[in-house]
């Protein structure tokens, strides 16, 4: 499960970054990768779609927002976070 | 000397979130009422964003018949009603030589929404194999446009513009154009919109710069815009026309600029924005230190309201420091195609009665703006000489230039 997420991730990044998903360390950066505020919002929403989950993210103020999408082992940690969220409910 | 023809306003008619007319437009704005509240006019449960700026006041069902209705999505609606009372207001009669000589011109930037979304509903999701004989003469963009010609005899050019966030201002700005170059004599014109509806929230959502909570614009606190709907139609006509049939002149259009950024197709640029408010002055003999006022842009979102503070400041300079900008977006909403028109009925408003309208929702200072945004109260001030913004989606930029009428 833990795995499937990180790949999962690391697809949907590597896709809007136009490279390949094994380039992604687990402190590369969104900003590293030259994803814009449109790339984020994409991957947002790739997230959104693979794994069933709501995330919340305001294209206003990413830094303010709940889901943090600083590097991508964070990103990791968080989508993780929503899953287990979710199997609460 | 100038021989250039002027151009000056002579009927105001609205639909907003502040109520249906242009008093309780004008008033709602001098009382800083906020018209944003949960969304009541269809079940917001899936949405994210359950706020917005509805005219909960406007039922077409109070003002048409059902089969006139059949013909007449919600923007038509709400622009038949806010063009009759422009009209009226007016006091100009449009008989077939002046109907011969007059524009029609509106902003709309995603047309007949509700009535697409409806149908797709029962064609998609309700297995409808067919859907009323009428759909498209509603839903059709220009519908509004062609409803007003017919219902008041306007044979003029009549098209609607269609550009996002700008499109009331390129309108108002297109019928200001051919009022003043002597092509026409007259011009309805404004715009109408409404996004209100479950797959227009939907797809704004989808973008994630919309506020759960509240419209905060140039507060540091701000946290995105809240979507609105509504019509505003101004009667524009050459200033000499209007005298000779003695018409209360509302204020004057002046200026007019228009450029597109080239750039984004979402992010705003200082360029672009302030070489539109260069532009609008230049065109309207107007020098920065004129200006009292601004009716901004003002969306609440953090990039808009950083990068039209700095385009305020790089054309007007010091003098920015001394003039009130506020955005009227914190109490009608942000109306898309219809909200430099609602807006442009904020500023004709601000000058004709010495009134400013306040920026509503206003919490904290951002120390990225640091303008007179006339926070959370209006204020009575005479201006002389105003501009209202609009910077769309895609590096469209339009800006007017207004004047109070002092009688000459």
């Amino acid at each position: 499960m833990r795995d499937d997420v990180r790949e999962g991730v690391a697809r949907i990044i590597a896709e809007q970054a136009m490279i390949d998903p094994s380039e992604i360390k687990p402190e590369t950066t969104p900003d590293e990768l030259g994803l814009d505020s449109l790339a984020l919002v994409e991957v947002v929403f790739g997230i959104e779609e693979t794994f069933d989950v709501s995330v919340p993210y305001n294209a206003n103020d990413p830094s303010e927002s709940e889901f943090d999408l600083s590097n991508f082992d964070a990103i990791v940690k968080a989508v993780e976070g929503l899953i287990a969220q979710k199997g609460d409910a | 000397m100038s021989t250039k023809r002027r151009v000056v306003v002579t009927g105001i008619g609205v639909v907003s979130a502040l109520g249906t007319g242009f008093a309780t437009h004008a008033e709602g704005l001098q009382e800083g009422r906020v018209g944003i509240a949960p969304i009541t006019r269809f079940d917001p449960e899936r949405l994210m964003v359950k706020i917005g700026a509805e005219a909960k006041q406007f039922e077409g069902a109070d003002h048409f018949t059902k089969s006139e209705l059949s013909l007449l999505d919600r923007i038509s609606q709400m622009a038949l009603i806010a063009a009759r009372e422009a009209i009226e207001q007016s006091g100009i009669t449009f008989d077939e030589a002046l109907g011969l000589r007059t524009a029609t011109i509106l902003g709309s930037a995603m047309g007949g929404l509700h009535t697409q979304d409806e149908n797709y509903f029962a064609v998609y999701h309700e297995m409808k194999n067919r859907v009323h004989p009428f759909i498209v003469p509603r839903l059709m963009g220009n519908a509004p446009v062609s409803q007003i010609s017919m219902a008041h005899g306007l044979m003029g050019p009549a098209y609607v513009v269609s550009t996002a966030c700008s499109s009331s201002n390129h309108a108002i700005g297109q019928a200001f154009h051919l009022v003043r170059s002597g092509a026409m004599d007259a011009a309805v014109t404004g715009g109408t919109e409404s996004v209100l509806c479950f797959g227009g929230m939907k797809a704004w959502e989808g973008l994630r710069v919309m506020s759960k909570e509240a419209c905060r614009p140039f507060s540091k606190s701000r946290n995105g815009m809240v979507l609105g709907e509504g019509s505003a139609i101004l009667v524009l006509e050459e200033l000499e026309h209007a005298k000779l049939r003695g018409a209360d002149i509302l204020g004057e259009i002046s200026g007019f600029g228009m450029t597109a950024d080239a750039g984004d197709i979402v992010q705003p640029s200082l360029e672009g924005a302030s070489r539109a408010i260069e532009i609008a002055l230049v065109d309207g003999g107007i020098d920065p230190s004129e200006i009292g006022y601004i009716n901004a842009h003002g969306t609440a979102t953090a990039m808009n309201d950083r990068v039209e503070a700095a385009a305020i400041r790089k054309v007007l300079g010091d003098h920015a420091n001394a003039i009130m900008v506020s955005s009227t977006k914190s109490m009608h909403g942000h109306a898309i195609g219809a909200a430099g028109s609602l807006e442009a009925s904020a500023t004709l408003m601000a000058l004709r009665e010495g009134v400013v309208p306040p920026t509503m929702g206003f919490e904290e200072e951002d120390p990225d703006i640091g303008l007179d945004v006339v926070p959370n109260a209006a204020r009575d001030v005479q201006i002389d000489t105003a501009l209202s913004n609009s910077f769309a989606f895609g590096g469209l930029n339009a800006v007017l230039a207004m004047r109070r009428w002092n009688g000459r």
